[in-house]
């Protein structure tokens, strides 16, 4: 019996993973190191990890009905980040209008301060000041996000429905150019403030500071998943999800009704995509017509670490996305903190190398 | 004959000799585009001078797009390899060159070599570039090399943009810099400038013996800025360079190796079986496109703008060139340059004069800046500030819809492009019918009886 056989099969087989597997104990061993030696305080820590759940979530959120349209309608939907930038502006229009419409025009406000609108500070919205709008908002949101993707399938993707995955891919570029500078043309093209960060509470757990916001997003982020969660499983909805992603024309067959199982995957992965860039800005504070794009890259970064299909997938994609980008951190300090997302994309494109089947890969939606 | 029936005879005489004749084409199409922009320059009162700075603009974003398209055309239409990636390796061609020429001085330093091995350097390097991403990139389906395309042009941007490589000192002492978020405006001067300038980065150190000769010329006739001269003759420089380019690609296309990567589109599978190993076919072909993208950063990114930053290098310029190809269609080259030439003046350059025309013709002052403002008139009647907003504030973001928009339609009704019915055959000699010996004069027994018999679709 030759000695390290195993090892050695490994090696010649899989050397991506033996890579992999290398830095990441070295890395492990080098952040111990750090922990242990007091090179990094676990306050800080926990703060990367925390910041790293709460836009791992967010991202988990959007990834899902990313996932779920790759794989049913089996193309590479580049204008999901824009879906996400429209359910930002259009339930922020809302969010201020309820939270101002008293003492400002309510043209102003449905700009989000665009032009000579109110300013943020003024306006006030957060989640402690002003909970109802912050709540309308969401839910206008997801609802205006489901509306557009509804529109853009039925406008553009229906008529080429058997088109090649390429085909549609372009198809779906020209959408995201068309969808993000509708919202320079209605909105503005600058980074502007949107929430009042001056009146958020915060709490501090063990030394790792917790805002309102954040706390806010992962209640309502857990909350849309755990009721995707039952929707699949409790419905037929997420069989027929996965015959279709099998094999559409077997599906149409056995009496699926492909256009409405297709019709609920964009409801699902618009509702979701619009709850998310509303979400994405609640955090970040900020919004500018390109945050959906800006995601775009990591969202597709989550959901081929979690297999093209898998809405728990695409969950854990995002988290482990989130936490790497922040904890990279670690290491990436000073200057070369501008790296935290192009170690996000290298991840993506280490995934799509050594395992383009996802981390999890084999399961499939729901 | 009728005269009518002459018409058509002439006209179907031009029309064949257009489908027949690539140059014939390319050169209509460019006399149409240099009549109408000079007609718009005539619109807007411009004088001479001007007129000459439309002109050298048309030559100057034609023959870029057409570089680039050609070279995206060469990795997407005769490789079929999905590359949206292509504002990287420009970036890496011209940032390349940038470090390799700037003089080690200025901020940020550069090595100060010769211009010459600045621009092979540029190209090497995205070839290099082209190298790393095509080694794996060859493992993947084409949705996900396209995703893997755009992140590493997007890795590439960042890491132009970042701080940390703003200056940094190699191994040696030797300083070298990207900028960051600011990039090289320590630049060389654009090589034309050396015909006419005495020192070629200022215009004020007096010309040459051809600078003033053609600077004279020109005076004769009332144009005193010399810099549209200089623009006009650079924008022929790169026309010529287009012309080599194109000639190359053609020379490849039709080689034994042109063969092969046709043999690729059409089938790989047969390809491989037949002992062609695809792999190396597609690596080296990529690796030339991206060699190409890299000398189209240089002469338009670099020379072109005097300066390089990394958000020139967004995305949008990626889909910019795929828009042109489409709109040309993939696997032609005459459609290449066609649509940069198409994309370059209709969707490029005309939206820029657009406005200026339409205030000129209707007199538009307003200009509210934002959308509330600029609709609410409306139910008093007055449209006149939402044209305002319009023109004045979105115009380029509504040519992205626009662009966006296109893409779309393109996608749904012509796919193939304004050009994808040609066929550029795979033999070396042409096959078509007409030209082949006997085909003419006997026509096959089993084909369906059809008057004329060219299909043209």
């Amino acid at each position: 019996m030759e000695p390290y056989a195993r090892g050695r099969r490994l090696l010649r087989e899989q050397p991506g993973l033996v890579v992999v597997a290398v830095v990441a104990s070295l890395l492990g061993g080098d952040l111990l190191a750090k922990l242990l030696g007091g090179g990094l305080t676990p306050a800080r820590f926990g703060g990367f990890v925390w910041d790293g759940l709460v836009i791992g979530l967010v991202i988990g959120l959007a990834g899902i009905g990313l996932s779920l349209t790759y794989s049913i309608l089996g193309f590479a939907n580049f204008a999901h980040g824009d879906y996400i930038s429209w359910g930002a502006f259009s339930g922020w229009a809302v969010a201020y209008l309820l939270a101002g419409i008293d003492r400002y025009a309510a043209g102003g406000l449905l700009l989000i301060g665009a032009g000579d609108g109110p300013a943020p500070g003024d306006v006030g919205v957060s989640i402690t000041n002003t909970p109802l709008s912050i709540v309308a908002g969401l839910v206008v949101a997801v609802g205006f996000t489901i509306a557009v993707s509804l529109v853009v399938d039925r406008l553009v993707y229906r008529p080429i429905r058997e088109a090649d995955g390429i085909t549609l891919l372009i198809a779906s570029i020209g959408v995201a150019f068309a969808l993000r500078y509708l919202i320079v043309f209605f909105f503005y093209s600058s980074r502007e403030g949107v929430t009042d960060i001056s009146r958020v509470p915060s709490y501090s757990l063990g030394g790792v500071v917790i805002d309102a916001h954040e706390l806010t997003i992962v209640v309502v982020g857990l909350l849309l998943m755990i009721g995707v969660h039952l929707l699949l499983q409790r419905t037929k909805l997420g069989k027929a999800m996965r015959a279709m992603a099998d094999n559409r024309d077997l599906a149409q067959v056995t009496g699926i009704p492909v256009e409405g199982v297709i019709r609920t995957t964009w409801i699902l992965g618009g509702g979701l995509a619009g709850a998310a860039g509303y979400l994405v800005v609640l955090t970040q504070g900020t919004i500018s017509y390109d945050l959906g794009w800006l995601l775009l890259l990591l969202i597709f970064a989550a959901v081929i670490m979690g297999g093209i299909g898998s809405v728990y997938g695409a969950i854990v994609g995002g988290l482990v996305i989130g936490l790497a980008s922040r904890l990279s951190l670690i290491w990436l300090t000073g200057d070369l903190s501008s790296f935290a997302e192009p170690v996000a994309f290298g991840l993506m494109i280490f995934v799509l190398l050594f395992r383009p089947e996802g981390i999890f890969g084999g399961v499939s939606t729901a | 004959m009728s005269a009518d029936q002459f018409q058509t005879g002439r006209l179907k005489q031009l029309r064949d000799l257009l489908e027949r004749s690539d140059a014939a084409l390319v050169l209509t199409a460019m006399a149409g585009f240099y009549l109408f922009f000079l007609g718009i320059g005539a619109i807007l009162n411009y004088n001479l001078a001007g007129l000459i700075s439309i002109l050298g603009q048309v030559t100057f974003f034609t023959a870029v797009y057409a570089l680039v398209v050609l070279a995206l055309n060469l990795q997407w239409g005769y490789a079929g390899l999905f590359n949206i990636g292509i504002a990287g390796f420009m970036a890496v061609g011209v940032y390349t060159m940038a470090m390799l020429t700037a003089p080690p001085t200025g901020s940020p330093p550069g090595l100060g070599l010769p211009l010459a091995v600045g621009v092979v350097g540029g190209m090497v390097a995205a070839a290099l570039i082209g190298l790393v991403t095509a080694l794996p990139a060859l493992r993947l389906r084409a949705d996900y090399l396209a995703i893997v395309t755009v992140a590493i042009s997007e890795i590439i941007r960042l890491t132009y943009n970042s701080p940390a490589f703003s200056t940094f000192t190699l191994p040696g002492g030797i300083d070298l810099g990207t900028g960051g978020a600011s990039g090289i405006g320590n630049f060389p001067s654009n090589p034309v400038r050396a015909i006419y300038y005495a020192d070629p980065s200022s215009a004020a150190s007096g010309t040459t013996p051809i600078g003033a000769a053609v600077f004279g010329v020109f005076e004769t006739v009332g144009v005193f800025r010399s810099a549209v001269i200089v623009d006009l003759t650079y924008g022929l420089v790169l026309v010529v360079v287009v012309v080599l380019v194109y000639i190359l690609l053609a020379r490849v296309g039709n080689s034994p190796f042109g063969r092969v990567l046709k043999a690729i589109r059409e089938d790989e599978v047969v390809a491989k079986s037949l002992g062609k190993d695809t792999n190396r076919f597609k690596i080296k072909t990529f690796m030339l496109g991206c060699a190409l993208m890299g000398l189209a950063g240089v002469v338009w990114q670099g020379f072109g703008t005097g300066a390089v930053y990394p958000q020139a290098f967004r995305p949008e310029l990626t889909f910019y060139i795929f828009i042109a190809v489409i709109i040309g269609g993939a696997g032609s080259n005459t459609g290449s340059v066609l649509g940069g030439a198409v994309f370059a003046n209709l969707l490029f350059l005309l939206p820029q004069y657009l406005p200026n025309i339409i205030e000129q013709t209707f007199a538009i002052q307003a200009s509210p800046n934002n959308f509330i403002a600029a609709i609410a008139p409306i139910a008093a009647g007055e449209i006149a500030p939402l044209l305002g907003y319009i023109l004045n504030q979105r115009l380029p973001a509504l040519r992205f819809v626009f662009v966006g928009v296109l893409l779309v339609y393109l996608m749904q009704n012509r796919p193939e492009g304004l050009l994808g019915h040609r066929t550029e055959t795979a033999a070396a000699v042409d096959l078509s019918e007409g030209h082949t010996p006997g085909a003419a004069t006997q026509p096959d027994p089993t084909a369906p009886d059809e008057p004329g018999g060219v299909d043209d679709e």
